[in-house]
């Protein structure tokens, strides 16, 4: 397995609060690299300074062997990263179509097939092409943020909790996305539904108070219960 | 009825210049959250700077591009080294903006005396035509004629393609446009100058329309494009001509039939939207 993402003691601020305190971790590619944590552990923001929207104040991020923690988030963008916000960051007066296209960056026949796989994947998107961002559900939304990441040839999907506030068919129609995708791109996951982070992922790290504190394969995890009761308060 | 088209034309003419004025705002505050108080200093540099192109060449064709180039040039001069440098920073915005419409409407008695110049139109949209009873000034037909054409063109760039697209996406989410590897940036400093351009169209457009131009014409336009703004929505592009010819109509009527009341009628016009809609009527949410 070879790094293809690589966190190095990373401290960001946000205002006056220091956020993230020391985050390291690596990505392989091919994977899908799961962060944990409780509430307010400091996974959102890892993802963000990643993207460079909370830019950190120490550490190197490094992607296939590029610093690139000192880009702006457009050339971060650039580099092959693409990102799923908590939020699903869709343009609400924008229809799905629009939404689609402002996220390509070159149209040609590559991003067509792509745009096809994502769109036979996700038939809700198909069925209301010409419906404004803002009018879809929950899990239509995050489909739609998921393809946009997608649709251009990113080697890497960074994605932030798909699974909140969303009906429990529509997280299983999310998972077995993501399952999907794994086999074309690398993923790094936030996401506090265990079972799904669990299915899905074959690392993890656990951050907590902005340090990440333990990491592994899946399975570990999956057997540890001490482990998952005190960093993630699950059984 | 020849009462009625000729206020209604003359509401229409006044409503396009404020149009002209007001799109940019409305497009500069929505994309870049900027209240560009400048925008009206903007508008004055058009003017006298067209007038003396055209009194220069000779063409008046020449002195609306040369007008449109100045509006551009500066809105270029002001994004990049006065606005940038406060993005995100709506005091500091507020207090460069503001100290800019002073130093360039004092800039343009500098250059070119402290006295009003007259203004006048080609010779070609000079007079008016006649049907019937009702008397048509050509001057005003042109006004409305460029204020609609530079709405279609408007309207067709943000509708029809990539870039307009960014543009209507970067006015609902600006940290998502720049995550899908789009350069804000660069949009923001397109969009400065086009709304400078445009604004600097309307000034060079009122010349001939109110007869004089004079420093101050800068802030008198920019009130009537902030009640504007504030009445069509803070980020709608049509809605800024809806409430354009709204505020221009209004104007137009009242200033004939209670002249007392012909500003007051738009600062009411703005209150009421204000209580019922607090994001204009047009306005986008979020």
């Amino acid at each position: 397995m070879n790094v293809q993402l690589r966190l190095n003691e990373i401290e960001t601020y946000i205002g006056q609060y220091h956020i993230l305190q020391g985050i390291s971790f690596e990505v392989n590619r091919g994977e899908v690299t799961v962060l944990l944590g409780r509430n307010g552990a400091g996974k959102t923001t890892t993802l963000r300074t990643m993207m460079g929207l909370n830019p950190a104040s120490k550490g190197v991020i490094e992607l296939n062997g590029e610093q690139i923690h000192r880009y702006p988030t457009y050339t971060i963008a650039q580099k092959g990263i693409g990102y799923v916000p908590e939020d699903q960051g869709i343009f609400p007066e924008l229809t799905v179509e629009e939404n689609m296209k402002v996220a390509i960056k070159k149209e040609n026949e590559e991003t067509s097939e792509r745009q096809d796989y994502i769109l036979d994947l996700f038939p809700d998107l198909k069925k209301y092409w010409k419906r404004n961002g803002g009018l879809l559900s929950g899990g239509q939304k995050q489909m739609l943020s998921i393809a946009r990441a997608y649709v251009n040839n990113n080697k890497l999907l960074l994605i932030d909790e798909p699974s909140k506030g969303l009906a429990p068919i529509m997280v299983e129609k999310v998972m077995e996305s993501i399952l999907q995708m794994k086999e074309k791109t690398t993923i790094v996951l936030v996401e506090q539904n265990f079972r799904m982070a669990s299915t899905i992922g074959d690392h993890f790290y656990i951050i907590d108070d902005g340090k990440t504190v333990q990491n592994g394969r899946m399975n570990v995890l999956r057997e540890n219960e001490e482990m998952r009761r005190k960093y993630l308060g699950i059984a | 009825m020849e009462l009625f088209f000729n206020l209604t034309l003359n509401g229409l003419a006044t409503g396009m210049l404020i149009f002209l004025l007001a799109a940019g705002l409305t497009l500069i505050f929505g994309l870049m959250d900027v209240l560009n108080f400048a925008h009206g200093g903007l508008f004055a540099w058009g003017a006298y700077s067209g007038t003396w192109i055209y009194a220069s060449t000779g063409s008046f064709f020449i002195g609306i591009m040369g007008a449109v180039a100045t509006g551009m040039l500066l809105g270029w001069i002001i994004e990049k080294w006065m606005i940038k440098p406060v993005y995100g920073n709506h005091v500091q915005q507020i207090l460069i903006t503001l100290g800019l419409m002073l130093v360039l409407s004092e800039l343009l008695k500098v250059v070119w005396g402290p006295n009003q110049i007259s203004a006048s139109p080609p010779d070609v949209l000079k007079g008016s035509w006649v049907i019937g009873d009702i008397i048509i000034i050509k001057y005003r037909v042109f006004i409305i004629a460029v204020g609609l054409l530079i709405f279609l063109i408007v309207q067709y760039i943000l509708k029809r393609t990539k870039i307009g697209l960014v543009v209507r996406a970067g006015v609902m989410n600006k940290e998502m446009v720049q995550s899908l590897g789009i350069n804000i940036h660069k949009v923001f400093m397109l969009v400065f100058m086009v709304g400078a351009g445009m604004a600097a169209l309307g000034g060079v457009l009122v010349g001939p329309y109110s007869g004089v131009i004079h420093a101050g014409m800068g802030m008198e336009f920019a009130i009537l494009a902030f009640i504007v703004v504030v009445i069509g929505g803070m980020r709608s592009f049509p809605g800024s001509i809806l409430a354009a010819i709204l505020v221009g109509l209004s104007g137009s009527f009242m200033a004939y039939y209670v002249p007392d009341l012909s500003l007051a009628v738009n600062m009411l016009l703005m209150a009421v939207v204000l209580i019922f809609r607090p994001k204009g009527l047009f306005g986008l949410k979020g």
